[in-house]
């Protein structure tokens, strides 16, 4: 479980995070909304200890990580596994490289065994053959496949996603999704996703939290999440048209 | 008077903090180089990439230098009638200062920007955060492996700049001045002490050390833009640069 208690964060001489207090369940996915710059991807980087927070705790599972540095927070990285924006692939390494480096890396694991695993997540995620190519040579959606593999790759308790459909078409946006529950329901990891694919997010996570001038103004099951009677997040999700609880729970049947 | 003393004590102030970073940056990474794993690998991989891939700039550089002096040499020579100590013009000259500094400055250049430009799309695109995630410090797989390929690469390409130089001169001097060539040759022998390499080889060390520390500072802390990486680019040269020139002063006034 991943808890934060009263994150504050200053970037920039701007207040960002004003004080969030979350608490992350274990083994479902729980999506984080909120508006363009209010800090969403910035509280995901607190998660994993890639920022620190000026106030405030973050816990993962029995240990406070905001002030762990070096080989102890390594060992609480070990647990965990990112999915970047951007994807965030090494530009020097070949797509299989890329999965495999964690492998090589973190494990020292060497031959066919890399080999067996890289490609079996390779298929996973609809990469089969295409380990030879360079990341410039993929297009967006294919580059988030390749971050997910490679985030799957070691197996890990955690999995946080950045925006992992930003700039993709709807369909493909929606095969990125499909793919991320369809491997949460498959390996039962705990997911943290910041998004803005409003309404499709309340049809694949298990809960939803809304980030509001740097506090958690609300986190719910999303049919209840859509029932707020807050009028900004009303607002705010109503943009897209809220998805009936109906087809909801068809998609995450259609996608389990 | 008291705001013009606050801007200059704010601005000293700025520049000690920004030098003390830079020291545990260097200090910081040489440390991780001590822990395991060696990456023996990388540090081949960039030796090559410095110091193999900067050869040819380095060889058509030291030619036209050694030519040039020659020409200059020999007719300023000839004014005392010396022409006989061509050779140990040429060869001091590269010897002591010219080869270390412009194989140096070459090396800034052609290998010192690409490498801002590399650490900084890294940082940029968030592959330095990417490798955070996996438990696996920036600064022992990135930055370690250039600073020594930066210790190694440079004093193989001075040695290569003072050779292909001194053989610049022969062409010049010898074949096209008319220069006697036992001469040329028996005034390198006689006025070259082995102090003289010693000192190229310490320059050479140094400036090494400063291309990469410089260069792989700048862009592991660079702005996140690409005006910032641009920025960082010129810095990194700029900087370079006149910290070579200055600090071989303080070293030649330490060394004759």
């Amino acid at each position: 479980m991943i808890k934060l208690v009263g994150v504050k964060k200053t970037l920039g001489g701007q207040p960002v995070l004003q004080g969030v207090d979350l608490v992350i369940p274990p083994g479902k996915l729980t999506t984080i909304i909120g508006r363009s710059g209010e800090g969403k991807s910035v509280l995901l980087k607190h998660m994993i200890g890639l920022l620190q927070p000026d106030e405030g705790e973050v816990w993962v599972d029995g240990t406070e990580i905001s002030r762990l540095k070096g080989h102890a927070l390594n060992e609480v990285r070990k647990r965990f596994a990112m999915l970047f924006q951007g994807a965030a692939l090494f530009d020097s390494l070949t797509v299989f490289e890329n999965v495999a480096f964690p492998l090589r890396e973190k494990l020292r694991m060497k031959g066919a065994s890399v080999t067996t695993r890289v490609e079996e997540k390779l298929e996973q995620v609809g990469l089969a053959g295409m380990g030879h190519k360079y990341p410039a040579e993929l297009s967006g959606g294919m580059r988030k496949r390749a971050g997910l593999a490679r985030a799957l790759v070691m197996q890990p308790e955690i999995i946080l996603f950045d925006e992992p459909t930003t700039g993709l078409d709807p369909l493909m946006a929606k095969s990125i999704h499909d793919l991320i529950t369809g491997m949460q329901r498959k390996f039962g990891f705990t997911g943290v996703m910041v998004s803005h694919e409003i309404p499709e997010i309340f049809g694949i996570s298990d809960y939803v939290a809304m980030l509001k001038r740097g506090k958690i103004a609300a986190m719910a099951e999303p049919a209840e999440f859509q029932q707020t009677s807050d009028p900004e997040i009303k607002e705010f999700i109503s943009v897209g048209g809220p998805v009936p609880p109906a087809t909801a729970s068809a998609i995450r049947q259609g996608v389990s | 008077m008291m705001r013009m003393l606050e801007r200059i004590g704010h601005g000293v102030l700025v520049h000690v903090g920004e030098m003390g970073r830079m020291l545990v940056f260097v200090v910081s990474s040489f440390a991780w180089l001590l822990r395991p794993p060696l990456r023996a690998d990388q540090i081949v991989k960039q030796v090559h990439f410095i110091g193999y891939k900067s050869t040819f700039v380095v060889v058509l550089t030291a030619g036209f230098t050694g030519m040039v002096l020659a020409l200059q040499g020999y007719y300023t020579l000839r004014k005392f009638g010396s022409e006989g100590l061509l050779g140990s013009a040429v060869a001091l000259s590269m010897i002591r200062e010219l080869g270390p500094v412009l194989a140096a400055l070459m090396v800034t250049a052609r290998a010192g920007s690409a490498m801002t430009a590399e650490i900084g799309i890294m940082r940029i695109t968030e592959q330095i955060d990417a490798l955070d995630t996996m438990a696996i410090n920036p600064l022992q797989y990135l930055i370690a492996p250039k600073l020594v390929a930066g210790l190694i690469g440079v004093p193989l390409l001075v040695a290569i700049f003072d050779v292909v130089g001194i053989y610049g001169g022969h062409l010049v001097g010898v074949e096209l001045l008319g220069v006697n060539a036992g001469s040329y040759w028996n005034s390198i022998e006689s006025s070259v002490e082995w102090k003289d390499v010693y000192g190229g080889i310490l320059k050479s060390i140094s400036f090494g050390l400063i291309v990469s520390w410089v260069c792989c500072y700048k862009g592991f802390y660079t702005r996140m833009s690409a005006e910032g990486l641009g920025t960082a680019t010129t810095e990194a040269v700029v900087l370079s640069s006149v910290l070579i020139l200055v600090w071989d002063y303080f070293l030649t006034s330490v060394l004759l």
